[in-house]
Parts: structure tokens; C-alpha cells; sequence
């Protein structure tokens, strides 16, 4: 069957990230960027996926600037087959990026669609579940486990208890939690053979979708700041600050 | 204005989450309908009803309703929205799951995990793991908004006196099937809920080791809760982990035991009211967040600790 990932191409989660002078968002000038981390397990399930002969073929998708072609790249060296760029320079809200998707999913009709739940930079968690909406499928968010039998995936699911397992009609819409799996990473020869590898480039316009939003930001800041308090000395003194001082115990 | 307030409950009881999302939508103003969505959910109704604020309480009772799965619940909600300002669920791992469903279905942007109301249509929301709080604006004619419970005080559970109502519509997809879950059970406080929290790391060593902190929480009533990095080694399952992709908590104390602070980390415990730290490496970020910082060996210090308090 014919698995698609969605990867984002994000700021890099090893970066602290600070919030511009004029209060218009963080400056993410010069910075690293890198695939957003839930993607690259998206990629990764897929691609062991194709290795137990469930999947076929993997399609990877990005909706983003140009140089997302990067992390298209990195994804193609991990083992996606062929690759699509729906180029947007406009920073989408999730719902524009599950329709885009939704556009995608019409034209190569995968039995499975993989993303990460959250991108790193917008923290939303929307998309996937979004783009199960709008292409009728069945979600499986936040999973931990993802296994393929006949027309049915079942989807273990992290949730706030513990864990949940569904049973989902193919095609699905699957959202990868942390513990689905390890990321390998590329080897050079692959990374060689993912130059040649078929990298489509559509946009917006052509796919008919309107990103139109009705969200804006209208100003990004700081969090306040949490100073560092003081160092005790013993156990002895912490009780004593935390009941006479503080007052929590 | 009419807010739609999607119950988070277990068909038994109704999650204290619920009411830090009544006192989001107080804040917006207008009258307040909650709808319980579940199946035999009655006890959760009534609580519902008894919730300070609540003008009305929808009941959906049916068994496509019972897990919560989001293909049956969303067109439910969906079917529902009409004549609402507002749809607000908590940022629970259901609220994620199901409210972007009905976002995408009523064709209007979703606003995830707000912590503040600035106004009926303004919202404050952190990005980048908390680094960084935007101020973003609808003009979605719905807003549909989940709401991160430790951005609002709960209202009270008891005092309002509700109209219940039952909701005939059934929605069932056909799509997917609830198979079986593995609920962690525990005496202890809930972790979201509870005033005081107990986290360890990586520091712990091993699984084993968590009794020492076991022990702690039941002698103050505490919560315990993990790093990523303690949950990623097998420690403790991964329903303990607090941070960016765990769960958030903003407890009166918080308690970091062999934790070092990764940013990912502080960005589920950094509006905790009083951080304790507790770690035998003085170079440790925790620190610089911490009120209270014990550079010692926590396995001296936990046993004392437990003796003290």
C-alpha cells in the first residue's frame, strides 16, 4: 500500500529561540532548521513499514518555503521514495495545511497518511486530526504503536491515563507520539541517492486551496522570566524554608 | 454569546479539567452549556449540573459515544455548533483529539492550549515549548479554542443548579473501534490536579529507585510525575511525563528530584507555584528556575527529606 508522510520543516529543537525586538514573532534569522522531531518518526514508521512489505511506496509531502526541500531531501535519504513540495513562502495556520494535504491525499489516494502530532514551533496538534476530518478518515492520534492488518490499522494511543487502542478503518490518518519509534539516521550513500530521487513542486494555486485564515497574531513576547531563587544547605533548612517561608507544606 | 464546553469525563466522573475550562469561558462571558458526550454518563450530568456557572448541560447518551472516539464525537459537536460563539474543550489528550475534528468540519481555524483571555476574540497562547506567548485573534464566526487548565483557577464543582437536556443525535462512523486500554492505576492525586508534585530523572538510576519518591509523595499527598529522559529509559511509564509533550502541571510546590531541566522539561513545570530542586550537579538549568536548590545526592537527601516533612 501506498503510505504518505507530512513533514515541517522547523526551527531546530536544540535552539533557544528569542522573540524579536519589535514583538512581531522570534527571530529565526540565521538560525539551524531542521525537520520538525514528531516528523521524523512519522518517516521512520513508514520506512519500516516498507521494510515488513506493508508499504509499497512512501510519498513525503511538505507544505513550506522553498528550501523545506531540504528536509524533503532528508527524508528521501531515510528512505521515502518520491517527494512533493506544496511551496508556500506564507507562514499556514494548520487548517490551510490540512487542506493542502486533503488536495494531496485526492491526488495519490494513500491507504495510510503519517505526521508527527506537533510541530516544535507552533506547538498546535492539529493537522493530522484535521486532515481526518476533511478526507473522512479515521484518526489515530498520538500513537505509540501502529500495526497493519488487512483493510485495518490498529493504533495504540498515548493518552492522559495511559494507553488506548483503536482499531481503524484503512485509509487512516496516523499522528506519531515520541515512543512509536527511533529515528535512524541517513548514511551517505543515501543521502547521495536521495539527490536523484523525484521531487515534485506544486503550490497552492495549483491544487485549488484557499489559505485564507481567520486567526492572526498580533504580537509575540517573552515569557516571564523565572528567576533562580536561592541554595539551601541541608534537607533541615529546605523543610524549614518550604513550611515557614514559602508556606506549601 | 452561548459557550459550547465539551465535558472531559470517564462516563463516571467528570474530570477536574472541565472546570478550569468553565472559568476560560466565564472569562470570555455569556451563558455556559456543557455537553457531556458519553454512554450511561448520567452521574457526569449531574455533576455538570451542579457546576458553578453552567446554565445548561447537553446530554448525548450512546454508545458510539463511550470512548470518546473522535469520528463519532466531532459531527456530533458539528451538528451542535450552530447558535454558539465559542466551542472549548481542556487541552486533555481527548480535547487534542477530538476539537481539531470540529474545527476543520465547521471550516474555521482552531486556537490550542490558550492560557489567557484577553477578550471574547483574544487569546494568549505559548509557542516554542513556552519560549516564547503569542497574542492571536479570531474572527471565526465559531471560535473553536482548547484550553490548557493550568492557565485558569477551577470554578467551583458544586452551587449551580443547571437545566439538563437530552441530545437524541446519534453519530456513528463506522470508522474506527474502541479495542482496549491500559489505565495506570493509583491512589495518588491525579497529576494535573495535584497541589503538590514529585518529578524524577534521569538521576533516579532505575525503576526500582521511584520508591523513594513513592514514598515522599504519599507522606505530603503528592502526585509523582518524570522527566522525558526517566520515562525514555523505562523507568516509569510514559503517563507520568511532565514537559512540552507530557502533561502540564502548575502545582503549589513542585519537587525535581535528579532532573537537570531541559527547556522541554520546564515547559510543563515552570508556572508551578514553588520549584523545588534537588541534584547533586550545581552546573544543573533546573536551578535557575528553582526557588528552593539542594545540591545533594538525592538518595540521601529523599529518605531525609521524607523523615522531615
Amino acid at each position: 500500500m501506498k503510505v504518505l508522510v507530512a513533514v515541517k520543516r522547523v526551527v531546530d529543537y536544540n535552539v533557544k529561540v528569542r522573540v524579536k525586538a519589535d514583538n512581531s514573532g522570534v527571530d529565526l534569522a540565521n538560525v539551524k532548521m531542521s525537520m520538525n522531531p514528531f516528523c521524523e518518526i512519522a518517516v521512520e514508521e513508514a520506512v519500516r513499514l516498507k521494510e515488513k512489505g506493508v508499504a509499497t511506496e512512501i510519498v513525503v509531502v511538505s507544505i513550506g518555503p522553498t528550501n523545506a526541500q531540504e528536509q524533503l531531501r532528508t527524508a528521501l535519504a531515510l528512505g521515502a521514495d518520491r517527494a512533493i513540495l506544496v511551496e508556500s513562502a506564507d507562514e499556514l495556520n494548520s487548517l490551510a495545511v490540512a487542506k493542502l494535504l486533503n488536495a494531496v491525499v485526492a491526488k495519490e489516494q494513500p491507504q495510510l497518511v503519517i505526521l508527527g502530532k506537533q510541530a516544535i514551533d507552533s506547538d498546535n496538534n492539529q493537522t493530522g486530526q484535521m486532515l481526518a476530518a476533511l478526507s473522512g478518515y479515521a484518526q489515530g492520534t498520538f500513537a505509540s504503536k501502529v500495526e497493519v492488518s488487512g483493510d485495518k490499522v490498529a493504533v495504540t494511543r498515548e493518552i492522559d491515563g495511559g494507553l488506548q487502542t483503536v482499531s481503524l478503518n484503512l485509509p487512516a490518518v496516523v499522528t506519531t507520539d515520541l515512543r512509536l519509534n527511533e529515528p535512524r539516521y541517513a548514511s551517505l550513500p543515501n543521502i547521495m541517492k536521495a539527490k536523484k530521487k523525484p521531487l515534485e513542486v506544486l503550490t497552492p494555486d495549483a491544487l485549488g486551496v484557499s489559505t485564507a485564515s481567520t486567526t492572526k497574531t498580533i504580537k509575540v513576547e517573552a515569557p516571564a522570566a523565572r528567576s533562580a531563587g536561592i541554595k539551601v544547605k541541608s534537607v533541615a533548612e529546605l523543610v524549614e524554608k518550604l513550611k515557614n517561608e514559602a508556606k506549601v507544606i | 454569546m452561548t459557550i459550547l464546553v465539551i465535558a472531559e469525563h470517564d462516563n463516571a466522573t467528570l474530570a477536574p479539567a472541565t472546570l478550569n475550562t468553565i472559568a476560560a469561558a466565564q472569562k470570555i462571558g455569556g451563558d455556559i452549556n456543557v455537553l457531556v458526550a458519553g454512554a450511561g454518563a448520567s452521574a457526569v450530568a449531574d455533576a455538570a449540573a451542579n457546576v458553578a456557572g453552567v446554565a445548561k448541560v447537553l446530554v448525548a447518551d450512546n454508545a458510539a459515544y463511550a470512548h470518546q472516539l473522535p469520528e463519532n464525537i466531532a459531527p456530533l459537536v458539528v451538528e451542535l455548533a450552530g447558535g454558539y460563539s465559542h466551542i472549548l474543550a481542556a487541552a486533555t489528550s481527548n480535547g487534542k483529539n477530538i476539537l481539531p475534528r470540529v474545527a476543520a468540519l465547521l471550516d474555521v481555524d482552531q486556537i490550542s492550549e490558550i492560557v489567557s483571555v484577553e477578550s471574547a476574540d483574544t487569546f494568549k497562547r505559548p509557542i516554542y515549548a513556552g519560549n516564547a506567548i503569542a497574542t492571536v485573534q479570531s474572527s471565526a464566526s465559531v471560535k473553536v479554542i482548547t484550553v490548557r487548565a493550568t492557565g485558569f483557577d477551577p470554578v467551583a464543582a458544586e452551587g449551580g443548579s443547571a437545566a439538563v437536556e437530552a441530545v437524541s443525535a446519534a453519530h456513528d462512523a463506522g470508522k474506527s473501534s474502541f479495542v482496549g486500554e491500559e489505565l495506570a492505576k493509583s491512589d495518588r492525586p491525579e497529576l494535573t490536579a495535584a497541589k503538590i508534585v514529585v518529578s524524577g530523572g534521569r538521576g533516579m538510576q532505575n525503576g526500582d529507585n521511584f520508591k523513594h519518591l513513592y514514598a515522599l509523595a504519599d507522606k505530603l499527598g503528592a502526585a509523582v510525575g518524570a522527566s522525558r529522559a526517566a520515562v525514555d529509559a523505562g523507568f516509569v511509564p510514559n503517563d507520568m511525563q511532565v514537559g512540552q509533550t507530557g502533561k502540564i502541571v502548575a502545582p503549589q510546590l513542585y519537587i525535581a528530584v535528579g532532573i537537570s531541566g531541559a527547556i522541554q522539561h520546564l515547559a510543563g513545570m515552570k508556572d508551578s507555584k514553588v520549584i523545588v530542586a534537588i541534584n547533586k550537579d550545581e552546573e544543573a538549568p533546573i536551578f535557575q528556575v528553582a526557588d528552593y536548590g539542594l545540591v545533594a545526592d538525592l538518595f540521601e537527601a529523599i529518605p531525609e527529606l521524607e523523615k522531615l516533612v
